[in-house]
């Protein structure tokens, strides 16, 4: 608190005078204005609007005047102390959007820099392509079955209607185990997984079974003793072939394409009865002009796969009255589909492993 | 089964405005696929005709060889109508003989074009053709002499040797032995194509009645040899031509011209199926005698082969013994020859599961084995053998002898019972019992009854046995191309399997830590385990051995797939990645004392107890994960140097995949090949060892071509999916502030750090929220053989603020307990 103001002449307090208010106004925002940054901006602070600056001295002069010049001088030096804040506050904020922008400046760098310390890594495109093809038919409500590579003798051949003397064995070059009267073999086909699936559950069944399947192919372009296949399962009351033919021909088109379908040709598989290689539209052609097309050969239709009713004796085999229920079934191979969907010519990039060729695929297919 | 269309039209008229393409599409719809159609003549262009040699010089070469120096009459062909200087180097002709010459112009198989050019001292003008060079087979034993009365000089030879013809390849089905004839092609040809008409059964023919004065045969095994019939020709000769409609037939469908014998027999089987066996009759010692072998009788066949004969096998014997390998191959000591003049023909129809099991049993794939094997018409021996007497004298002369031999009667078609609306219930097609009934007529059989049909086949469609296989015949006939789209309503699935769904969720995660999948044969040997080091007791080492593999050096089913991923990543360092990190999830077949699978029956489903039985018998082949990293793990770049991969990241990966199905593993030295004693850890899960990962033993590394310091990772996934944790309850968080603590202990180098950490956390007490180490120091500060472990703890309550020197009293806790476990002295 301020004591009795005797000593000072009123009149020549500082605050009274209006022009010397004005003078240290102007000489702060002139300052203010003046500081280059915000080092400078911040002694200016202290100069011009510090405890020691002139406007704040006169300030705590006005306490020491008579009442009646109390509140025109309080009014002259709060305006100039006000305008002076403003412009400091103003300048404080303009000289941080420089500094910020100088500092955003200088901090840029080259973005085109490689980014990549830790290299990706990739699925093999045979897993994405068995996976593309598992989602297809979970969407259409079936399951994915699966079973045992080293399988059963009995459950490879037997229960598909290929006795041991059945000429078609020798269409499927076996790998046999030891001892041979083991009757157990690196499956041929991934059928053996239908049969137990059959043995297992009740109809209705709606099954995929993607998988390995190993032949004695000797390794070459188109053959490999380990390839891959999926194989499709219904049986249930009233399945025709017409059901066949629209399951292949949705599968058909989801892989390949809108309007890609199928058609049949007479064939033969002990499995199935009656049977029919299935050939699917060529979905580069469309089997227009053809002629010229790589990918079909010139024949409009790419052999796919092979299909047919499941034959009755394999039903009674797993234990389904084929009175009371009929059911198909169809095979195709995975890397097939996958090398003419991809257009590679030889099938051995899929099993040697170079990083350079499961890499060019990435994570989906 | 290739065949020249001619042929097939010899036994059946199609409509001249069916094409070539449109007959082949439409056997194709119907069962017989086109493989291919080939015309042997398509690459020769320009003059190609009939000359007549005039004369011919021969010229002695300095080079030793001798050249024939001719002229030859091409008529007009050459335009002037003078002969033709042409420089032969054949023998096999004489002057006045009919040769096929290519005139200049001309340009043969390969592109090789024909002009007049100087040669050993003359202009030749042309050239005199062999076979092999007109792409005619490969013999090149000399040039092609034509027959006498073959065509006139300057005549286009095209025609003549079939070169105008279209050959065409079908794929004939295992159940369709029937199609492996013209016969049977003609007949599908008939009822496949719209218009054709005229069918010309070659089987369908007058026989001369059976009688004793035929060489004698005894069949003593009914079952094997249903019909043997013998017929004979004497005073042949054997050095007569085959004609050369019959070679080029046969040369079409692929077999060898050898002997107009030979030839005869081979036309006969292609024309109606039924193989036939030619003897040297004066050879034949005594009654032929048909029955099954003793064990261990031996019989060298016509290809040479000494064979050691089963008790299953069929055979043909005389009194010198066995003289064949009945409806297989003949044996060598009968076999015609270059002087045979008396030939004995058979034709006797066999069981096929015998042929089959004898063709397998000895590796024989022959022409008549594949036939017999797959059903032959067992009606028509006595036709075929007399059509191969009738072709033998029509083209060899001699006498057909008088003696015709009959033993056995063909077995009988079975009567297959039918729905009539069958076909139409399969296929989703509209077919009256009408149409199934014409069209099952169409292929032979004969229908009776309405409703229920009972059908009998014919006697060359021993394929049709069930209601199924006569429904495939009427739903072929009516056409698949028929067959509308329906897609089936399945019932609402279950969609993926949680296991199948955590399969796909290890793939993304490892693709995720920077490994590319690689996908490996499964197959091992000792090479590759050794490699490994894997001492000899290792489990690993007993292998599922394959009876057949493709390579020796292979023959097991792998118990770990490390081998296959450190030669791919071998072969990789090899093409320049030498920074890399692959995997792969696969089975391995780890084999278990079991007995034999056994083979059940497939008239009734098997008993849960059999099932039971097929699975015992099956190796355990659980899921893995085996990864491999070489090199750099982090890239040099302008971020600064690379880092190079460490037993750690191996472990990590693996951390991560578990991590990833909410488990967490717990590590432990261990000391397993093929990794690096020092720096190889034990993965568990709780207290089973899942796994194993760390750097591999340098020899390791060398062995299979790694940089130093490669890492790799095996983990059985079974044991992990088995875990992985499914319904999570969600976590609750403490909202109070959190109490840090370092502490550094000094311990022994050989300590585990996890030992130290797990009693630091155990001392803690509850108040503990997270441990982690953060550096690991040795060096003069610690003194030799120690080392300094500093951690971070973090100490929360639940449900307070801590009080001043709570975290520190834990922490001394914690450091105390440290301490007596594992001598652990704080810094």
């Amino acid at each position: 608190m301020s004591g009795p103001n005797t000593e000072y002449d009123p009149v020549e307090v500082t605050p009274l005078k209006a022009d010397e208010v004005e003078a240290m106004r102007d000489a702060a925002i002139a300052a203010i204005s003046a500081a280059p940054d915000l080092e400078a901006l911040k002694t200016v602070r202290l100069e011009h609007v510090g405890d020691r600056s002139p406007l704040a001295l006169a300030n705590r002069e006005i306490g020491a005047l008579p009442p009646q010049a109390r509140k025109d001088a309080g009014q002259r030096v709060g305006q100039a102390r006000g305008a002076v804040n403003k412009a400091l506050a103003e300048r404080q904020v303009q000289l941080e959007a420089e500094h910020e922008e100088r500092m955003l400046v200088e901090e840029t760098v080259d973005v085109t820099l490689p980014t990549d310390r830790v290299r990706r890594g990739s699925r093999h495109p045979i897993t994405l392509q068995s996976e593309l093809v598992a989602d297809i038919f979970v969407a259409m409500g079936w399951e994915i079955a699966e079973g045992p590579v080293v399988e059963a003798e009995w459950l490879n051949f037997d229960a598909l209607n290929l006795g041991p003397d059945h000429p078609a064995r020798t269409m499927q070059d076996t790998f046999w185990t030891e001892p041979a009267d083991h009757h157990v073999v690196l499956r041929t086909q991934t059928s053996p997984v239908q049969a137990r699936t059959m043995l297992t559950r009740k109809p209705p069944i709606y099954v995929a079974c993607p998988g390995r399947v190993f032949r004695t192919d000797e390794y070459d372009a188109t053959h490999s003793p380990m390839f891959h296949q999926v194989e499709g399962l219904v049986v249930d009351e009233g399945i025709t072939m017409a059901h066949l033919k629209g399951s292949l021909d949705h599968l058909a088109s989801q892989l390949f394409g809108d309007g890609i379908d199928t058609r049949f040709r007479p064939s033969y598989f002990p499995f199935t009865e009656p049977s029919a290689e299935v050939d699917v539209r060529c979905f580069v052609c469309r089997g227009i002009d053809s002629a010229s097309c790589r990918t079909c050969r010139g024949e409009g239709w790419i052999e796919w796969g092979g299909c047919g009713v499941v034959n009755p004796r394999v039903l009674v085999a797993c234990g389904i009255d084929p009175d009371t229920y009929s059911g198909f079934a169809f095979g195709m191979g995975i890397d097939r589909s996958f090398m003419f969907r991809h257009t590679l010519e030889d099938l051995r990039p899929l099993f040697e492993g170079d990083v350079r060729f499961s890499s060019a695929f990435g994570s989906e297919i | 089964m290739k065949t020249p269309l001619s042929w097939i039209t010899e036994y059946v008229d199609v409509p001249d405005h069916v094409t070539t393409d449109e007959l082949t599409a439409r056997l194709t719809l119907t069962g017989l696929k086109l493989e291919g159609i080939a015309s042997p003549g398509a690459e020769i262009t320009g003059p190609l005709v009939v000359g007549r040699v005039l004369t011919m010089e021969p010229e002695p070469q300095k080079n030793g060889k001798t050249i024939n120096w001719c002229t030859v009459d091409v008529a007009d062909a050459n335009g002037s109508g003078e002969p033709q200087g042409i420089v032969c180097g054949a023998h096999n002709f004489a002057p006045g003989d009919l040769v096929v010459v290519v005139l200049p112009g001309g340009v043969l198989p390969g592109g090789f074009e024909i002009s007049a050019r100087k040669t050993y001292g003359h202009v030749s003008s042309g050239m005199i053709c062999s076979a092999a060079e007109l792409g005619l087979g490969d013999d090149h034993d000399g040039i092609i002499v034509l027959p006498a009365d073959a065509g006139e000089p300057g005549q286009d030879v095209r025609p003549l040797l079939g070169l105008d013809e279209e050959i065409i390849e079908f794929e004939i089905n295992p159940d369709r032995a029937y199609a492996l004839s013209l016969r049977g092609i003609a007949r599908e040809v008939l009822v496949s194509v719209e218009g054709a008409s005229g069918f010309r059964d070659p089987a369908l023919r007058e026989t001369p009645p059976a009688n004793d004065a035929g060489h004698p045969v005894v069949v003593e095994d009914e079952a094997g040899c249903p019909v043997f019939v013998a017929r004979k020709i004497t005073g042949f000769d054997p050095s007569a031509p085959t004609p050369e409609v019959i070679a080029q037939r046969l040369t079409a469908a692929g077999m060898r011209p050898i002997s107009l014998a030979v030839d005869v027999t081979n036309y006969v089987m292609l024309e109606t199926g039924r193989p036939i066996h030619g003897y040297d009759a004066d050879l034949l010692q005594g009654p032929i005698v048909v029955r099954r072998a003793r064990e261990g009788e031996t019989l060298t066949t016509l290809d040479g082969t000494a064979r050691t004969l089963s008790a299953e096998d069929l055979v043909v014997t005389d009194d010198s013994g066995i003289i064949g390998l009945g409806g297989v191959m003949g044996g060598q000591t009968t076999e015609m020859s270059a002087t045979t003049t008396s030939v004995l023909v058979e034709a006797a129809h066999w069981d096929a599961t015998s042929m089959f099991r004898t063709g397998r049993r000895h590796r024989i794939t022959s022409e008549a084995g594949k036939r017999n094997e797959r059903g032959v018409d067992a009606t028509i021996c006595e036709a075929a053998a007399d059509r191969v007497v009738e072709l033998l004298t029509t083209y060899g002369g001699g006498q057909v002898d008088p003696g015709v031999t009959v033993v056995g009667t063909p077995p009988s078609m079975p009567t297959i019972t039918v729905a009539g609306d069958r076909a139409a219930r399969v296929s989703g097609l509209d077919i009256s019992e009408e149409r199934a009934v014409a069209a099952l007529r169409a292929v032979g059989c004969e229908v009776s009854g309405t409703g229920t049909l009972e059908v009998v086949p014919p006697p060359w469609r021993p394929d049709l046995t069930d209601p199924q296989d006569t429904t495939e015949e009427v739903i072929r006939l009516v056409g698949y191309d028929t067959i509308p789209s329906v897609l089936p309503q399945a019932p609402g699935g279950r969609g993926l399997t949680r296991t199948q769904l955590l399969r796909r969720r290890i793939g993304r995660t490892m693709a995720g830590a920077g490994f590319v999948e690689v996908v490996t044969f499964p197959f091992v040997g000792d090479a590759d385990l050794d490699a490994l080091g894997l001492p000899g007791d290792d489990p690993r080492r007993t292998t599922l051995r394959l009876s057949n593999p493709l390579s020796s050096e292979a023959p097991g089913m792998t118990t770990t797939l490390l081998p296959a991923l450190l030669r791919t990543a071998g072969r990789n360092v090899g093409l320049g990645a030498t920074s890399l990190a692959i995997f792969e999830a696969a089975p391995v077949t780890v084999p278990r004392a079991s007995g034999p699978a056994p083979i059940l029956p497939v008239d009734r489903r098997p008993t849960d107890a059999e099932l039971d039985a097929l699975d015992k018998a099956l190796p355990d082949q659980p899921l893995h994960l085996g990864l491999v990293a070489a090199g750099e793990h982090e890239q040099a770049g302008w971020w600064g140097p690379g880092r190079t991969v460490t037993w750690a990241d191996a472990v990590d990966a693996v951390r991560t995949v578990a991590g990833a199905l909410g488990l967490e593993l717990a590590t432990r030295p261990a000391t397993t090949a093929p990794w690096h004693p020092g720096r190889c850890a034990a993965l568990l899960l709780g207290d089973v060892v899942v796994g194993h990962a760390g750097e591999l033993h340098p020899r390791v590394c060398t062995a299979f071509g790694l940089p130093p310091r490669s890492v790799a990772a095996e983990v059985d996934l079974e044991v992990l999916l088995q875990h992985a944790v499914h319904l999570r309850p969600a976590p609750s968080f403490s909202g109070y502030p959190v109490a840090k603590e370092d502490v550094a202990l000094v311990v022994d180098e050989t300590v585990a750090a996890a030992d130290v950490e797990a009693a630091l956390r155990e001392g803690a007490g509850e108040l503990l929220e997270s441990i982690r180490l953060f550096d690991v120091y040795t060096g003069e500060q610690v003194g030799p053989g120690k080392k300094s472990l500093a951690f971070a703890l973090r100490f929360r309550a639940p449900d307070r603020t801590l009080k001043e020197g709570e975290s520190a009293a834990a922490r001394d806790a914690a450091v105390r307990v440290a301490g007596e476990r594992t001598g652990a002295v704080q810094r």
